[in-house]
């Protein structure tokens, strides 16, 4: 990953420009429907950038993600359900720490066996998680997950909710971004292109995998309890393999070299799969396809294309100006 | 004059394929030398089991009196060796700079540092200059490792070796791939770390004029079993290695 931030200036731009965008929506919007879809691209954008500091940072390709963001949605969904809906931000909190502690122990074993085995290790413990959630009726509801799941005092009101989301997944990705340009970050980077080299510098290669896959899975956990406030109900699909899935195929497709690509990938997903959903019911084969011709005609990605381009770009300039 | 290295009777063997027989000898600090032979000889098989990529089966290997045997790389690393790879071992796809800077980085202790960006780590960034400055890279800074030269990618990764400080450097066959102006370059730039940095240096080399040129003992290897040792004047006359080895150039 080419990770060369640009000048300072524009980075500052783009910010704004984001925050901007998504804080107008509701000023904006001509229905709650169009704050619903903003707050799904947040949230899942948020999940897909967390995401790609494991797979398109470090080269750990996990295929079971799903379990923190679902462990996430849980923690917050029972608590509200069993103890009330005070207890909805300390849910957050601690179901960030239950996803910490799970994933520090899990990555203990599943960062032992490398490559493949990690992908299938990963898929498998998520599945587990699925399989038990979907099992447990009397504590999970099961097939029917939870619904009411109400924030509480002024976070009912769904735009106060909206902004309340806006400034935690703004926060998340800013600390994600610093991270990723820091010492660590490169760490990290090197830790995918030549694990032998790193060993070689002294430094120890599973160690900071464990590190990167626990802040991975800490804030795909945010992402999940967030996710609970949304609809305001959860259910046990958040733990399947189709939403590790989902977040892999953003990655692709916004770009895996790109900090930003995660999130233009969920937003791409999200609006296509609106677009699609609402015009015909074989939408799942569409969207399919669409995604199979982008990414085909998109190699880099969204973002990573158009990086290459303005790469190019500027060598022509430069090649004019000579 | 100390020895710095010593290997006795070093064996090591690949299935029924003897690829280390009975190797033993001493490097003594600051010295530099060579070790030559034919491809397959088992060089680069005695750097891996020096560094601790591979085990011996037997034998013992000493780093400063101490043996090393069956210590992992990365605690070998930190006793004072330092390595270039016969490939260039680096990260492709960061710049040049970020390719001294995370060796530097390591050596600091500062990998761990996720907040400030890696532009803020003078002490890093200013050592990682002067280590390019050194190898005469620092043009190149910020291209990508990939985009070098070969020659260029073989100097890199001696590069990001000197940054850990190393007592110890073993270099394979810096100069392979290069053509005679830069092996010309890169034998005068080798002569130059060797005192700058104050090591004690062993590269294992096909290009006689670097070997004779420079190195103050030969070492030569002959189907993993050391043939002969000695100065370059008495590997020259040496009868065997003429008829094994340096007869055939
Ligand atoms: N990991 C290995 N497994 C089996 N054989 C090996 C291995 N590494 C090296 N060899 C064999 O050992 C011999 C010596 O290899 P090497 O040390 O690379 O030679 P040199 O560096 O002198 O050209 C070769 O015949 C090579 O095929
Ligand atoms: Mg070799």
């Amino acid at each position: 990953m080419t990770m060369k931030p640009g000048p300072k200036y524009s980075a500052a731009v783009l910010w704004t420009l984001m925050i901007l965008g998504f804080a107008l929506v509701p000023v904006l919007m001509s229905s709650s429907y169009q704050l619903n879809l903003a707050s799904h691209v947040l949230v899942w954008g948020l999940f897909a950038v967390a995401f790609n500091m494991l797979w398109g940072v470090t080269g750990m390709l996990s295929f079971g993600q799903a379990l923190y963001y679902g462990l996430g949605a849980y923690f917050v969904g029972l608590m509200v359900e069993y103890l009330g809906s005070a207890w909805y931000l300390p849910a957050i909190g601690i179901g960030m720490l239950a996803v910490a502690a799970t994933s520090f122990l899990l990555g203990l074993l599943v960062i032992r066996v490398g490559g493949v085995y990690f992908t299938m290790l990963t898929l498998a413990f998520g599945q587990l998680a699925w399989q038990i959630t979907f099992k447990w009726y009397d504590f999970t509801g099961g097939d029917d997950g939870i619904q009411g799941i109400t924030a509480p005092g002024f976070l009912q009101n769904p735009i106060a909710y909206y902004y309340f989301l806006l400034v935690l997944v703004m926060l998340s990705m800013w600390i994600l971004k610093r991270m990723a340009y820091s010492p660590f970050g490169l760490m990290l980077r090197c830790v995918r292109q030549n694990p032998e080299r790193v060993r070689f510098l002294g430094r120890r290669v599973r160690r900071n995998q464990l590190r990167v896959y626990i802040v991975s899975s800490l804030f795909a956990g945010l992402a999940g309890s967030l996710m609970a406030g949304i609809d305001n109900s959860i259910h046990t699909d958040m733990f399947f393999w189709t939403t590790s899935g989902e977040v892999i195929l953003m990655s692709v497709l916004g770009g895996l070299n790109q900090f930003f690509g995660p999130f233009v990938g969920a937003v791409a997903i999200i609006i296509i799969e609106d677009i699609v959903g609402a015009w015909t019911e074989y939408w799942s084969l569409i969207i399919g396809s669409l995604i199979m011709g982008m990414v085909i005609l998109f190699p880099k990605g969204l973002v990573g294309e158009l990086h290459h381009l303005k790469l190019r770009m500027m060598q022509l300039k430069a090649r004019r100006s000579e | 004059m100390k020895a710095i290295l010593e290997l006795e009777s070093v064996h090591k063997s690949f299935g029924g394929l003897h690829v280390t027989q009975n190797v033993s000898f001493s490097v003594m600090s600051g010295e530099i030398s060579a070790i030559i032979g034919p491809n397959g000889a088992g060089k680069t098989t005695l750097f891996n089991q020096i560094t601790g990529h591979l085990q011996p089966n037997s034998g013992r290997i000493l780093l400063k009196g101490r043996d090393v045997v069956g210590q992992s790389p990365q605690k070998i690393v930190a006793q004072g060796i330092g390595r270039a790879f016969q490939i260039a071992s680096l990260f492709p796809d960061e710049t040049v700079l970020d390719n001294v800077k995370v060796a530097c980085l390591s050596k600091l202790d500062q990998t761990r540092r996720f907040w400030r960006p890696v532009q803020a780590f003078r002490q890093a960034t200013d050592r990682a200059y002067s280590i390019l400055e050194d190898l005469g890279l620092e043009k190149q800074a910020d291209r990508l490792a990939f985009e070098l030269a070969h020659g260029d990618q073989k100097l890199l990764d001696i590069g990001i070796a000197l940054v850990l400080e190393p007592q110890l450097l073993l270099l394979d066959e810096p100069t392979a791939g290069m053509s005679p102006e830069e092996r010309q370059r890169t034998r005068e730039l080798i002569k130059k770390l060797w005192k700058a940095y104050d090591l004690t240096l062993v590269f294992i080399e096909h290009d006689m004029d670097m070997v004779f040129g420079i190195a103050e003992k030969v070492r030569v290897l002959q189907l993993g079993a050391l043939l002969a040792e000695g100065t370059p004047d008495e590997i020259r006359n040496n009868k065997e290695v003429v008829t094994a080895y340096l007869g055939e150039a």
